[in-house]
């Protein structure tokens, strides 16, 4: 199985293959990918320095354009692809419909990943994407169990890469505005989810709120740990009780399914964080790439090592890690 | 099935629009199912779209339960879809999925690209759904390429953007008609974890259809008792009605087709009535007792985060 890293820039990307990442993914500076973070994602020329260390290490570069082309931008989305194919990616991981189809006449050389924001969640969309626009992998939505994962690699027509560490979406992946319900930007339009410039922390006296477009996402009593106000993970009043309505703020970590997502026959795990420091990408990339070695060697033995599984509960959100839809009685 | 007979009177540029109800995004019971769209019949809508775009564990209505409410609507003279489920998460929904496209009789309107998979490889036409994501030109022609006969803009999508690009078709040469959710709780999101089930501290799988208790949702506040979601199963909805029926004259003049109005659980009959009236040009005063009966957005439309409200707020 391919280890698929995080590089929200030249020093994490270098970092991450330094670690053991096979491949790395990445962005442009602009809304075409779906990590449009200040201060985050490739110039060209940082781009070019990037896939020139990775190549050289024998290491696959993979660029995300997966937000939706917008009707006034076309031509940014497009130029993103002819730039990402001119610098020599080894993959293009894509969404847009309009855009696959531009990529399969242009540059029908570089491969093309369907992106986790195409929503592909059984064989039969996986099918539609490959007859029409040839894709070689897609990326897997964190809401499928692992049966459900199961059944689809019985039938995938394509190459399927699975998340297997960081934040975890708990909405299907394309198809969720809750985002530019409340900020008016979303992951599709913008590439940005609850954006920085629409979060304010506020002291007061029923304690530290933090508050998105000015809706109050959640409150902290003294002590508590603050986290980022995602708005999908705060806690919020339904018939009277006032809880994690939608969903804890916690982490993905898939490490102990390893041995089952080899024998499905997954390509690929891949690390989320593009937004995350090279310090964060480096640890994880190393700890994953053990667990891989270790799987390769002892097949049959495998068993995730607690200094492993501490190491990443460390780095996690919330510091708590679970398999997620993975695993049933999460739903 | 999509062609439509125009009325008779002048014409007027909002005459041109028809109106459409949504599937019913709710859990109801077979009963209320049933009486809503014999209501419905009577209505002054001309396209109505049947099925359960949600949940797989909603049975109360069979496919062929569907097909029976569409003929006597199509007898009734209204052109009739059926809409797929929107997220397909196993082989028993697939199942499901091949029926409704085999179904024969009426256009499916897909709501993913399993959907999409299955109506092109058997060369039959469709609807294409709003969570299929067509935001721009090229979207738009390689659906038409394929068979889409009209199609819902993504809900996020201002009027700003939606009449360049509906331009942009028409500068390519592409007729591609378009549908634009004009009133109704906003569907926003799903998951493969049922919220519904969680507040009743009860696995998905053993739910025990307490999404039937909420005609409506369930209502998600802030802790400042702000509305800010309605909880419907998997699915996440605006707490907001969005209400688009002041803006039936500019959708009418960029080139939108149908205006979609999505079924609530009372007061469909005025709802309707008063967007028939508003495409004919004739806006009612704002009625008080609807303005209290729930909170209204327009904010998509005039490029604003969703929830606002234009018209209480100033831009």
């Amino acid at each position: 199985m391919e280890l698929v890293c995080p590089a929200g820039n030249l020093p994490a990307l270098k970092r991450a293959v330094d670690e053991g990442a096979d491949a790395v993914y990445f962005g442009f500076q602009n809304i075409t990918n779906a990590r449009q973070f200040a201060g985050l994602n490739f110039t060209d020329k940082r781009a070019r320095e990037g896939i020139d260390y990775a190549h050289q290490r024998g290491k696959r570069v993979f660029c995300a354009i997966n937000t939706y082309p917008q009707p006034d931008g076309w031509q940014q989305w497009t130029q993103a692809v002819d730039q990402a194919a001119e610098l020599g990616v080894d993959a293009l991981i894509l969404a847009d419909m309009g855009l696959l189809d531009y990529a399969t006449r242009h540059h029908p050389e570089v491969s093309r990943h369907l992106s986790v924001q195409g929503s592909a969640t059984s064989h039969e969309a996986l099918r539609f994407y490959h007859e029409h626009f040839g894709i070689k992998r897609a990326v897997l939505p964190r809401v499928l169990s692992i049966t459900q994962v199961r059944d689809l690699a019985r039938q995938t027509p394509v190459e399927l890469e699975v998340f297997a560490f960081g934040s975890l979406c708990i909405m299907a992946e394309g198809r969720c505005y809750l985002s530019s319900y409340l900020t008016g930007d979303s992951p599709n339009t913008r590439g940005v989810c609850s954006p920085a410039a629409h979060v304010r922390w506020e002291e007061t006296p029923q304690g530290l709120e933090s508050r998105l477009n000015n809706v109050l996402i959640d409150r902290y009593a003294e002590g508590e740990r603050a986290g980022y106000p995602t708005l999908c993970k705060g806690r919020f009043e339904v018939a009277g009780e006032t809880y994690h309505a939608i969903e804890e703020p916690t982490s993905l970590n898939t490490l102990e399914l390893l041995p089952e997502l080899r024998d499905l026959g997954i390509s690929a795990v891949k690390i989320e964080g593009r937004q995350r420091s090279p310090a964060y990408v480096s640890k994880v990339s190393g700890i994953w790439r053990q667990a891989l070695n270790r799987l390769a060697a002892e097949p049959e033995r495998f068993h995730p090592e607690a200094a492993w599984m501490s190491g990443l509960a460390e780095l996690s959100e919330g510091a708590i890690t679970t398999l997620g839809a993975y695993e049933r009685r999460w739903k | 099935m999509l062609s439509t007979t125009l009325p008779q009177q002048p014409i007027s540029s909002t005459d041109s629009l028809q109106l459409s109800l949504g599937p019913v995004l709710f859990y109801w019971t077979r009963e209320r199912y049933e009486s809503f769209y014999r209501e419905a019949a009577d209505w002054p809508v001309e396209i109505i779209t049947l099925g359960e775009t949600v949940c797989s564990r909603r049975r109360d209505m069979k496919l062929d339960d569907w097909l029976g409410i569409g003929r006597e609507l199509a007898q009734a003279g209204k052109q009739v879809v059926l809409a797929s489920q929107t997220l397909i998460e196993s082989e028993a929904d697939l199942r499901d999925l091949r029926k409704l496209c085999d179904n024969g009789d009426f256009i499916v309107e897909a709501n993913d690209q399993s959907a999409l998979q299955r109506l092109t490889s058997a060369g039959l036409p469709f609807i294409a759904g709003a969570a299929l994501n067509l935001y721009n030109t090229a979207t738009l022609e390689v659906m038409a390429r394929v068979g889409m006969q009209r199609w819902q803009a993504p809900v996020e999508m201002a009027q700003k953007e939606l009449a360049q690009l509906i331009n942009d078709c028409h500068q390519a040469g592409g007729q591609h008609p378009c549908e634009v959710f004009a009133y109704g709780h906003l569907p926003l999101a799903w998951s493969s974890r049922c919220f519904t089930a969680r507040r009743h501290q009860t696995p998905k799988d053993r739910c025990k259809f307490v999404c039937q208790k909420y005609p409506e949702g369930l209502v998600l506040r802030s802790q400042e008792s702000r509305n800010v979601f309605t909880l419907n199963g998997i699915q996440t909805l605006s707490s907001a009605c969005q209400d688009l029926r002041h803006e039936l004259t500019t959708m009418a003049k960029m080139g939108v087709s149908v205006a979609r109005l999505s079924p609530r659980a009372e007061g469909m009959t005025e709802v309707i009535k008063a967007f028939d009236q508003a495409r004919h040009g004739r806006l009612p005063p704002p009625d008080p007792l609807t303005l209290v009966e729930a909170e209204i957005c327009d904010g998509y439309w005039h490029g604003r985060p969703g929830m606002d409200n234009t018209r209480t707020v100033p831009a």
